[in-house]
């Protein structure tokens, strides 16, 4: 991943007025915990592979696979100087995987005007091949789809309109249009968290609601969308509209 | 003055050597590093002294198996029947799995139930299993403690020549690890050494699309060489389980019909296939996913088209897709000499 990271300065020194002392401030690495909910209920993967969730659309589903990308975590400071962490991380839901995340790199203590996160990876990022663990971690997608990664995999069984259980594989990816494989939209999208101070040991609390991905702006039909989902162009749109409520800032911890 | 014997002065001359394991050039490139647990590295005289042991019937408890006995070489270390035979010609209940690139497998979970924690103590079950090799641990330790030449190979690779059944999973283990396939026709192919037939890359192209074989899924694609996702998968076999696979590990009625995806490399010697070894060609596995499909509550929602059968793959697709599958295949490592006995 390219690194944009605006490097303030490894420490810097404040000088007190009062007790002429310096005052160093060392930067620290931050945490990103993630959490998951369905419609503001607390779920874990014990709550997988029971069909026991009800969308907006009234139907019945299951949790079986839950895991996706987070990338280019970015600070802005009160003085308007960027900073951006060269860090992504695979949340597995399934496995317990991934669900706390700690920057290898570290920011200055201090007031942050924002912070925000990309769901998926920017173009530029989304290189195929490119990472080895995501590679290790089967998170490709084939190069007729635009090569990359996934940016999530949440796949479940649906109750159908002949009662029956089907699956579904909603799958989140870099939209193509079939029609100009060269032309990718970016459906990856930043998140703002808003207004942090960043202190020794900030914990960052984030929780991805789940039925978000079925109701808002869109009521999702799993009758009329279940399968075969990444190469659908104007699907991945869809999807790329409901992701961006899925996220909420819970709570931040020093 | 010290009161030097024979085992002291054996012990005294541990300085093992640490082996390079030869990692492929694209595994190099794609993966992350193989998993080598620190308190087993791989020496020299630990690959030496566990292959040794691999294919030693004294292991077994009337001395007539080895290791390799049930993962024959030139089967890619897998058995060419459906169950294999144990010491007391009773049959075992799964297809004996192919050892290929185990130190990629990170979750560290073997065997198709993911039962065993850890190859070492994989390495450790089948010596004891009253359907394998039926023996117990003081006796094998006590044939090698007799043998002319173990008491110094385990001095070489562990310092001691006090044998152990830690010491010999551990030598084993490491003997598996080195076990590394990936020098197929499609490695070279990705290499730009080889080139594939329309046929073949027809097949490739059935394997990476989702709404035909859609394969890569679970298992693995030209970013992952291992040809495996090391996951736990009902893949639609039966409607009702005689075996409940990882569900019998877990407890776990939602894992009822789970076993772990198996790698796709050198197919051509593993045959039978699944984990109890019922499909005998590969023909049959890909009519499996393409109509023979079997819904059950706990099969996997990859499975999609699970109500029509499966993928419905026509004929030029399936055969195509098994001519790339066929690609897959490994011969130097079948062939190496360092693998034989």
């Amino acid at each position: 991943m390219k690194k944009i990271l605006a490097i303030i300065c490894l420490s810097i020194i404040i000088t007190s007025c009062s007790e002429d002392k310096d005052i160093i401030l060392n930067p620290v690495a931050i945490t990103l915990n993630f959490s998951h909910s369905w419609n503001g209920t607390e779920i874990t993967n014990d709550d997988f592979n029971q069909l026991k969730f009800t969308n907006e659309n009234g139907q019945v589903l299951s949790i079986e696979r839950l895991r996706y990308l987070i990338s280019e975590v970015s600070l802005t400071h009160e003085s308007g100087e960027e900073t951006v962490l060269d860090d992504y991380n695979l949340v597995d839901l399934t496995n317990n995987e991934g669900m706390s995340f700690r920057s290898s790199e570290g920011v200055l203590p201090g007031e942050y005007s924002a912070v925000t996160f990309r769901f998926g990876f920017k173009r530029a990022d989304n290189t195929d091949g490119a990472y080895a663990d995501l590679n290790t971690a089967n998170f490709n997608v084939p190069a007729p789809l635009g090569g990359g990664y996934h940016f999530m995999q949440f796949d479940g069984k649906y109750t159908n309109t002949t009662s029956e259980e089907a699956p579904f594989n909603y799958h989140v990816i870099s939209a193509i249009d079939a029609t100009n494989v060269n032309d990718a939209v970016d459906t990856s999208y930043t998140l703002n968290i808003g207004s942090v101070t960043i202190g020794s040991n900030t914990n960052i609390n984030i929780q991805m609601d789940v039925s978000e991905w079925f109701k808002n702006p869109n009521t999702w039909d799993l009758n009329e969308y279940d399968v075969n989902l990444m190469g659908d162009y104007d699907v991945q749109l869809i999807m790329n509209q409901n992701g961006s409520s899925v996220f909420d800032l819970v709570s931040i911890t020093q | 003055m010290s009161c030097s014997n024979q085992e002291t002065d054996i012990e005294e001359e541990y300085i093992p050597v640490p082996f390079s394991l030869k990692v492929p050039e694209l595994f190099q490139q794609k993966l992350i590093d193989p998993l080598i647990p620190n308190n087993n590295p791989l020496t020299e005289e630990g690959v030496a002294l566990g292959k040794k042991l691999f294919f030693d019937k004294k292991l077994s408890g009337n001395n007539t198996q080895a290791c390799a006995t049930c993962h024959k070489p030139q089967n890619s270390f897998t058995d060419d029947t459906r169950f294999s035979e144990g010491v007391e010609g009773v049959f075992g209940v799964r297809n004996s799995m192919p050892l290929i690139n185990l130190a990629w497998n990170f979750s560290d979970k073997f065997a198709w139930d993911g039962k065993e924690l850890g190859l070492e103590r994989q390495a450790l079950e089948p010596v004891t299993n009253p359907i394998e090799m039926h023996s117990n641990w003081s006796n094998v330790v006590s044939k090698l403690e007799q043998d002319p030449e173990y008491p110094i190979l385990f001095s070489r690779a562990f310092g001691t020549t006090l044998i152990d059944s830690i010491l010999v999973a551990k030598a084993i283990a490491q003997f598996e690890r080195i076990l590394i396939s990936g020098n197929s026709k499609f490695d070279q192919y990705l290499l730009g050494n080889a080139t594939l037939s329309l046929q073949e890359l027809n097949g490739f192209a059935v394997f990476m699309d989702e709404e035909k074989g859609d394969c890569f899924h679970c298992h693995g694609s030209d970013n992952n060489p291992l040809w495996t996702d090391n996951e736990f998968h009902n893949n639609g076999l039966d409607a009702s389980f005689n075996d409940l696979g990882l569900g019998t590990v877990t407890g776990d009625p939602n894992d009822n019909g789970k076993f772990r995806s198996p790698t796709l490399r050198n197919l051509t010697f593993t045959a039978p296939y699944m984990h109890d070894g019922r499909f005998a060609t590969l023909e049959e596995v890909i009519n499996h996913y393409s109509e023979g499909l079997q819904f059950s509550p706990t099969i996997d929602p990859l499975m999609k088209k699970v109500s029509q059968g499966g993928v419905q793959l026509s004929v030029e697709e399936k055969i195509s897709l098994k001519a790339f599958l066929l690609t897959l295949t490994d011969f130097q490592f079948i062939n190496n000499p360092d693998f034989r006995n």
